[in-house]
């Protein structure tokens, strides 16, 4: 097996990924980097993130403010050193990226624009135009190419994690084009592999976001932190799941029932603001846990608007004008009549809540260090916490930035530590190993599964029972019925035993990623019983501090169901307290 | 809801198996609202698991699924498949290598993009502590669209030039190349210009367009281009013509 020898490998080449390298290259030109993608970084899915990453610019804004507004908007579920590492290093974060040249939208005076959001008591969100992501993620990725440090492997699938020792040293990863395993060494390895919104049927992630990162970590011994967690996006295309910016009602878009009712106000994020004028942090601009349960709540009650692809509320900017939504939301305009034929210059647009984002992830410190040495963390596949139970729009793109960088600067602390070199023998094993449970599955006959089916079993599973409502006996069957699919994966056949360029391995691995993650959500939603966030029992209606102010993390145990314990919330000077979107308060 | 059976065409090629590309014939009920993404993941799921082509997004951004449909060169994410009759062709971008399937070879593609330089060559260097460079929206308005490309590389599949001379830039790289050039914050273009105006850079456009038609985006590349000409002629002018301007 070909071996490739780096200082430090990085799993993942989207904002975390190409942030972390450019950090190590720039922190020692010395530092071998292997950047390890199984895409080119351009196709990563920070592309799609659309409105903006927030950070504190403006003078009537302050670092208090956005910690505040982020530790209360996670339903106090965040780690508030992160947070207050998160907010203090966000401005220097989107300023670098403006060094860098990122296209974000100004003022008339020449300086950085920024947009309301949701959840945000200030306007602090940076933007660039409603393709943020899209900017940031190319503006690095082209930052990247002037490091000759920087070595890129794309489109490598990686496997396993190396570990010897008490230590990650590496992985394995197949090279896509040629169908052949490397092994590559590394005396530090980085984690940047995305969500898993794609163990759900209805979800903006892409093709792509399928768990592998978080899934290497686990199956090394590293607990999931939070991952019963699971965002919904209020305003998704009923069609296809596509994303309609947060920013539609940061720019003044209001979201209507059947009776044409701004129904927010009916559920704790009221009185109603005036058309075209929003207000922070209150109605269409609560937090996006709360909208979507709002459009629960009202399609219980039958008050949404009847599509063919389900129940949907109305997203109604006509009032914005052509001009504003050119300017400023010309990506969703595009999409709405690409997918819908609706343009909402004139028409409102049908949209209602799809799987988003993962606030749980791997678990790390706030250095971005996993428990497992020379392991290291960041972006969506990490939980460091920041996010808590509930994330406020344009954090994410914050903290892949600011905990990439973390990331690299943690794992550049660790080599000049003196890491001991590596049992070579050892890794050699193991990554024979890791090749053997490969040509395993590619030998294997007698299967009578067909990947894609029990793909749209675990989908169903977890729509019908780890959606934005929960309750125990739902989340007891889905947790059965996930031992079952995992029983039944082990089973598998390929039905493509060629080597190039093998999606039907590609997605047979990317389904093993998926389900271990499942299960980890599942099980660790069934025991937190309380309602917190995102998460929200049925069963057990109130938040409970005195139990569960606390990290879940899921422990993994081969093909027994995960062990689960708890971790406590690290508090510094925000006590729990009520979470108030109403317009009344102050 | 409205289901169409639709005759899907796709090339097929294993260079493990197969001596030569071949076409292969799936029948697919396609729903209204469907793209021919859609339509090939339905063949991936329920008809071939053997089917290899990229995809990701959904949502024409992240450019993976760029292919030839019934020849022309478009996002499989962005073609409705209402908007074909009778059978659709679909086969891997045209002048990329095929490396399986509707799968081709970029490396060129991605060697030319670095090739451009395309990052911030700062024109005054500024500390972070001194906060961001102020660039007016008129300024950013200069560039900005030659930002949104997705290196789908359509327009290299439409170029009629790259098909025949396989050296040439292309319209995303030169377009790119161009973008960091436009910016207000840049002062590189002295260093991008060597590939920018070279014989196999923007001179070697013909000006067929044909990029610009097939863009996803409207970046416009061969827009782009044709500024790149005009500056590097401007450029020989002032060196050959007016050296007394030269600094």
């Amino acid at each position: 097996m070909e071996t490739v020898s780096s200082d430090v490998a990085i799993i993942g080449a989207g904002g975390a990924g190409l942030r972390a390298a450019i950090a190590l290259a720039e922190a020692d030109p010395k530092l071998r980097v292997a950047l390890v993608s199984k895409v080119y970084p351009m196709r990563s899915h920070t592309c799609a993130a659309e409105g903006g990453a927030a950070g504190v610019i403006k003078p009537d804004d302050s670092l208090d403010h956005h910690f505040n507004d982020t530790v209360g908007g996670g339903d106090w579920l965040c780690d508030q050193d992160a947070v207050d590492y998160l907010v203090r290093e966000a401005p220097r974060e989107l300023i670098q990226l403006e060094h860098w040249g990122c296209p974000w939208s100004r003022e008339p005076d020449g300086s950085v624009a920024v947009r309301p959001f949701g959840g945000m008591k200030k306007q602090r969100t940076w933007f660039a135009a409603d393709k943020s992501g899209f900017h940031i993620l190319h503006t690095l990725f082209q930052t990247s190419l002037k490091y000759p440090s920087i070595e890129r492997f794309d489109e490598y699938y990686a496997t396993e994690l190396l570990v010897d020792d008490g230590r990650c040293q590496g992985l394995t990863a197949i090279e896509m084009r040629s169908g052949q395993m490397r092994q590559f060494r590394a005396r530090a390895v980085i984690i940047a592999g995305g969500g898993a919104g794609r163990m759900f049927p209805f979800t903006t992630n892409g093709a792509i976001k399928t768990g592998d990162g978080m899934a290497l970590a686990y199956r090394a011994g590293v607990p999931l932190k939070d991952m019963e967690f699971v965002q919904y996006h209020p305003t998704g295309l009923p069609s296809t799941g596509t994303l309609l910016t947060e920013a539609c009602r940061g720019e003044g878009g209001v979201l209507l029932n059947r009776n044409g009712r701004r129904f927010l106000q009916d559920y704790g994020m009221g009185p109603e603001t005036p058309l075209g004028k929003p207000v922070l942090k209150t109605m269409e601009l609560g937090p996006r846990d709360r909208v979507s349960q709002a459009f629960w709540h009202e399609q219980q009650k039958g008050n949404m608007v009847p599509t063919q692809w389900g129940d949907a509320m109305l997203l109604d900017m006509r009032h914005l004008g052509e001009k504003k939504i050119n300017e400023r939301l010309p990506l969703v305009r595009d999409m709405s009549i690409s997918y819908m034929s609706v343009d909402p210059v004139t028409d409102p647009v049908p949209v209602r809540p799809v799987v988003h984002y993962m606030m749980g992830g791997i678990h790390t410190d706030i250095r971005a260090a996993t428990p497992l040495a020379g392991l290291y963390a960041a972006g969506e596949c990490a939980c460091v916490s920041i996010n808590g139970a509930n994330r406020l729009g344009s954090n994410s793109l914050t903290e892949l930035l600011v905990f990439g960088r973390r990331a690299a600067l943690s794992a550049a602390e660790y080599l000049a530590s003196g890491a001991r070199p590596g049992n070579d023998a050892a890794l050699e094993t193991r990554a024979q190993q890791a090749q053997g449970r490969i040509r395993e599955l590619f030998q294997r006959t007698g299967g009578r599964e067909s990947i894609a089916g029990l793909r749209k079993e675990m989908m169903r599973t977890l729509e019908q029972n780890a959606g934005i409502y929960r309750s125990g006996e739902g989340l007891a069957e889905a947790s059965a019925k996930l031992a079952e699919l995992r029983r039944r994966y082990a089973a598998i056949e390929l039905h493509d035993k060629t080597n190039v360029y093998n999606t039907d391995l590609l997605q047979a691995l990317e389904l093993g990623s998926m389900l271990d993650c499942a299960e980890a959500l599942v099980v660790s939603a069934l025991e937190r019983k309380e309602s917190r966030g995102a998460h929200q029992r049925l069963d057990f209606a109130e938040r409970d501090d005195q139990r569960y102010l606390k990290h879940s993390l899921a422990h993994y145990r081969g093909g027994d169901a995960p062990r689960v314990d708890y971790l406590d919330v690290v508090i510094t000077k925000s006590q729990p307290g009520v979470r108030d979107y109403s317009g009344d308060h102050e | 809801m409205s289901e169409r059976v639709v005759e899907l065409e796709v090339l097929r090629y294993n260079p493990e198996t197969d001596q030569e590309p071949h076409f292969q014939r799936y029948s697919v009920p396609c729903r209204e609202e469907w793209v021919v993404l859609d339509a090939l993941n339905y063949v991936k799921e329920n008809l071939d698991p053997t089917l290899s082509y990229r995809w990701s997004c959904h949502m024409a951004v992240c450019g993976s699924c760029g292919m030839m449909i019934n020849g022309e060169p478009k996002l499989a994410c962005k073609s409705f498949v209402r908007d074909y009759q009778g059978v659709i062709r679909v086969e891997p971008l045209r002048h990329f290598p095929i490396e399986r399937d509707l799968v081709t070879v970029i490396d060129d593609f991605v060697a030319k993009l670095a090739r451009v330089k395309p990052y911030l060559i700062p024109k005054d260097e500024k500390s972070l502590e001194a906060g961001e460079y102020r660039q007016t929206p008129a300024q950013l308005k200069r560039y900005k669209q030659f930002t949104l490309c997705i290196n789908c590389m359509l327009c290299y599949a439409a170029c009629p030039e790259y098909g025949l001379i396989p050296k040439y830039l292309g319209p995303a790289a030169i377009a790119l190349g161009h973008r960091w050039n436009q910016d207000s914050r840049d002062g590189g273009r002295d260093q991008r210009q060597e590939e920018l105006a070279a014989t196999e850079g923007a001179w070697e456009c013909s000006f067929v367009g044909a990029c610009s038609e097939v863009c996803p985006e409207h970046v416009d590349p061969a827009g782009a281009i044709q500024q790149v000409k005009i500056k590097s002629t401007v450029d020989w002018y002032q060196e050959h013509l007016m050296p007394w301007l030269n600094k």
